[in-house]
Order: structure tokens, then sequence, then C-alpha cells
């Protein structure tokens, strides 16, 4: 059975008295353990499937299904505990944190919120979570805004994994991040998927990006899914109109796809 | 430059500072150097300043040390000023956060609320709610704060308008954060410094009202005001003019004071911000 399932999801928003489908009509699933990219140009709706996902907003129409029960049904504080299963990872690291906070504080609040661990066993807690994402335990009192940006990316991701989800949505996760850093968080989200059997809703514009990581792959345009399928097979023989415009304008791919070499 | 160079850089934010700690100096030591009632008869009555060096500023219309009153009045003013922006402050962020976290109809009704307060003018307001629940040191201050939550509520409505977009508060909800919790622990200490940075105002016209309700017999009337000073004085304003004129400057000079310090503090803490 399937961990995510979405179906007909459709949200849409009014913006000036006239009325944006920003998703429309969408369905697709994600299977345990499975990394599921989401792409598409910008405004493509990528961001709010993410947010329907995580109930930060509510569609006007669809299903979504979550661990074998209707998550749009759960609401106060059944949806909060729920909510340790269903995690995510923001693009800007510095804005996913509160201004104020530091690397402990970050990762205390999911242990204390769905105690997980006392308050004298956390901080030992925190001081693992940093190991488990390449950090080290002196990193704990730091300010959030004092680390770098992929420190920053990891201590997202530890906060993440602290309450042991089965499924994590990464928007843009790793777009802000310079090549070298990239290549290090995307073999960290790999090396989690493979200890931990997390499912990654991977959502990015980015196709080498996604065809490293990704299993399977939904292209959309305009709020639609134009294309979708195993993701070799969409990036390297992309059906739809939409497929083939990203697959040009990634160039480094675009070369490797035309020279078999 | 840290903050605390620029500030004693900036001549008037210094001398705003200088009136302050005097006030507050006064404040503090009036039980010290004069520990008797400042109600008692001390001398011959109408005695005019400078005459005496016993009772330098004199005394009133009954024979009582206008220096000692002076020094009780400003424990008076800095109490209620401060006590009563203070109310204000964290009514008004209170209302002010849940209102723009909640939105919807908790908004709406928030904000009629507000605006019914606002529509009243403070001093009308203060004026009413003292004259019919009766004159005391805590009736003054939750008068005067009652007149004044309305201006931080709004600022901090609207700055958690602005901040309940930011990716954290949906962090915050993905980890499952209670919504209380949010709207506390996370977004109103984010949004307090436009609000803190109206405290100065607050205080100068919260001193001012506590004077005014003084003035017109509706302070405690078992604690000497500078309002209350100057309503007396005015009986005799022909023949004793000092009686009014001595604790009308002493006012002046608090309220110029709490107001440049104030604005000094947030001008030199917000080019921080700014650099930061
Ligand atoms: N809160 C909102 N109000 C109005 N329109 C929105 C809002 N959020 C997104 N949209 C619109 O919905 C469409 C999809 O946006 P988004 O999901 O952010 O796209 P993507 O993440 O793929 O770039 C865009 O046209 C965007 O302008
Ligand atoms: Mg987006």
């Amino acid at each position: 059975m399937s961990l995510l399932a979405v179906s007909n999801l459709t949200k849409r928003y009014r913006r000036g008295g006239k009325s944006i489908t920003a998703v429309d009509d969408v369905s697709f699933h994600v299977d345990p353990g499975e990394t599921l990219a989401l792409a598409g140009p910008s405004g493509s709706g990528k961001s709010t499937i993410a947010r329907l996902v995580l109930r930060l907003i509510e569609p006007d129409a669809g299903r979504i299904e979550f661990e074998g029960s209707d998550f749009l049904a759960l609401s106060g504080a059944t949806l909060r505990a729920r909510r340790a299963r269903l995690q995510m990872v923001f693009q800007d690291p510095l804005a996913a944190f509160n201004p104020r906070a530091t690397v402990a504080h970050v990762l205390d609040d999911p242990l204390r919120i769905h105690d997980i661990a006392s308050r004298a066993e956390r901080p030992r807690r925190i001081a693992a979570l940093l190991e488990r994402v390449g950090l080290t335990a002196d990193l704990a009192p730091r300010a959030i805004h004092e680390i770098s940006g992929g420190q920053r990316q990891r201590v997202a991701i530890a906060r993440a994994i602290a309450t042991k989800p089965s499924l994590i949505v990464l928007d843009e996760a790793v777009s802000a991040l310079d090549v070298s850093v990239r290549r290090e968080i995307l073999d960290l989200l790999l090396d989690l998927q493979h200890q931990e059997k997390i499912a990654y809703l991977l959502i990015s514009h980015d196709l080498g990006v996604i065809r490293s990581v990704a299993h399977r792959i939904v292209l959309l345009d305009a709020g639609r899914i134009a294309e979708s399928g195993n993701t070799r097979a969409v990036i390297d023989a992309p059906q739809s109109a939409i497929g083939k415009a990203l697959l040009a304008a990634a160039p480094r791919l675009n070369r490797t796809a035309q020279d078999p070499t | 430059m840290s903050p605390l160079r620029r500030f004693l850089r900036t001549p008037e934010a210094v001398a705003g500072a200088i009136l302050l700690a005097a006030l507050i100096a006064m404040a503090l030591s009036a039980s010290l150097l004069f520990p008797g009632d400042p109600q008692a008869i001390a001398g011959p009555p109408l005695l005019p300043p400078f005459q005496d060096w016993s009772l330098p500023l004199g005394t009133d219309r009954l024979g009582r040390d206008v220096l000692a009153e002076l020094f009780h009045g400003a424990r008076t003013s800095l109490a209620v000023g401060l006590a009563a922006a203070a109310a204000a402050l964290v009514v008004g962020a209170v209302v002010g956060t849940l209102a723009g976290f909640a939105g919807g109809l908790v908004d709406e009704v928030l904000m009629r609320i507000t605006d019914a307060f606002q529509t009243v003018p403070s001093f009308l307001l203060a004026l009413a709610f003292v004259s019919v629940v009766g004159p005391s040191l805590g009736i003054v201050v939750i008068a005067i704060a009652l007149g004044t939550w309305t201006g931080p509520a709004r600022i901090a409505r609207a700055e958690v308008l602005s901040i309940r977009e930011r990716d954290y508060v949906a962090g915050a909800r993905v980890i499952g954060m209670h919504p209380l919790a949010i709207a506390f622990r996370e977004v109103l200490p984010n949004a307090l410094p436009p609000v803190l940075a109206m405290s100065s105002v607050i205080v100068a016209a919260a001193i001012l009202t506590e004077a005014a309700l003084s003035f017109l017999g509706l302070g405690d009337p078992n604690r000497v005001t500078w309002g209350g000073m100057i309503a007396e004085g005015r009986t005799v304003l022909r023949t004793a003019p000092f009686l009014s004129i001595v604790p009308g400057i002493a006012l002046v000079l608090t309220v110029l004071g709490v107001y440049l310090a104030g604005e000094g503090i947030v001008e030199t803490t917000a080019v921080r911000r700014g650099l930061s």
C-alpha cells in the first residue's frame, strides 16, 4: 500500500477578483522508502502541493491519504500528533528557523512536543541527532544565524528526522546551496533513506538533482500533471512539451543525453 | 561602534538620560530625604522659595514643604507612568498578536473592540473610568492603560501579519507545535521591537494623563502628585505663582527626559539592527 496517496487535489487562489487554479486535479502516490520528484517550472504549483500535503493550507477538492488513513480528516491535537510522521525541509534554511533560536532550541522543540525524550535525556538526543547529520555536538549552543548555510540545512534535516517520520517533503531543499555542499546534503539524504527507510517527496526544478536521487518523477505544468514515470525514462526521453523545455534548460544533462559517451 | 557609545554621542539622548536619572533619583530618595508625611505642615503657609534653607522651595497654602512634595510626587508620576505604559504594552501586544495570528472571526472581533476603544478620546475614557470606579493608584493606572493599549495592539497586529507568513512559522506547525505556543513563543517576541519602540511616547503620555487627572482632582487623594500640586497652586496663582510653576517645570522636564532618552535608545538600537 502507498505511504501517501493524493487524489484529484485542487487548490484555487483568488487574486484581484479572478481565480487562479494553482493545483488542478493532481493525483500521485509515494511508496514507503521511495523518492518521488515533483518537477516543473516556477509557478507550476509545486510548493502549493507541498503545503497541501503538510496541511499548512487546505485544498478546495481532493483526498490525501497518509499511512492508510484520511489525512484531511484529522484536526487539532490528533493532527499535531500525526505530524511527527510527516516532516518538511524548506528551501531557505535561514528563513525556516526562528531568528532568535539556537541549534539546541530548534532540535529540542520536536523532542519535547512529541514527548520523545525526557528533559534530562534531550541534550544527549540532540547531540546524537547532530552527529547523525554529520555535525558535531558542540554546535548545539550556537545561534542559527551564526552557522553556515550547509550546516543550517543539516540542522533542518536533523529537526525533520527527530520525530522518526516516514515521509519528508523537501521543497527545493538543496537549491540554495552551492554545488559541493549540495552533493554532500544529497548524499546525507540518500544515506538516511537507506538506513531509516524514509520516503521523500522531492520538489526541485533541477533535473540533475532529481536524476541523482529520485526513483519516479511527476512533471507539473500550470498546476496539472504533464507527464510522470520512471525518473530516467522521463528525463532521457520526455514526451511532454514542458519536459522537453526543462531538459533543454539543463545544459549539462542535455549534453549527456545527446552524447551517450 | 557599540549602541552605548552611539547613545552617549547623541546630545539629546544624553540630556534625556540625565533628566530621567534625576527623576529616578528623586523618586528613590524621596522617603530617605523626606521621611515624614509630605502632606504634613512643615512651616508657615506660603513661604516663598530660597528664604528658609530648611524649606528651600518654600511652603504651600497650608504650610507643606514644596520640595518634599516634589520628591514624593516624582515617585507617583514615575510609578503610574511606568505601570500604565507596561499594562498598555502587554495588553496591546497580546491582543494584537492574537488578532493577527488567529485571523478570521477572532481578528474581526478583537479589531472591532480596538476600534471602539480608539474612537473614544483616551483622556475622556480615563476620566470616565476614574469618575465611576473612584480614584486610587491602581484605578488610575488601569484608566490610563485603557486608552493607550490600542496603539501597541495595531502595531503588534501589523507586524504579526507579516511574520506569520514566514517559513519558520510553517516550520513550527510542521513539527506539531500548538498554535498558542507558536503565537506567543515564536511570533510575539519577533513582533516586539516596533511595539517597544513606542514605549517612550506611551510613558510620557501616561505621566501627562496622570497629572491631568490629578489636576482635576481625580488622582489618588492619599498621595502627593504634581498635577494635584499645580491645581492647589492655581488658587493662589497671582500671589504665589511658584506653587504652580515648580511642579509644572518638573512635569515638563520629566516628559521631555523620558521622550528624549527613549528616542535615543530606539535610534541607536535601530541603527544597529539595520547594520546586522
Ligand atoms: N498564497 C497565494 N495567494 C495567491 N496565489 C498564490 C499563493 N500561493 C501560490 N500562488 C500562486 O499559485 C501558483 C503556484 O505557485 P507555487 O506553488 O508557489 O509554484 P512553484 O512552487 O511551482 O513555483 C502561482 O501562480 C502562484 O502565484
Ligand atoms: Mg516553490
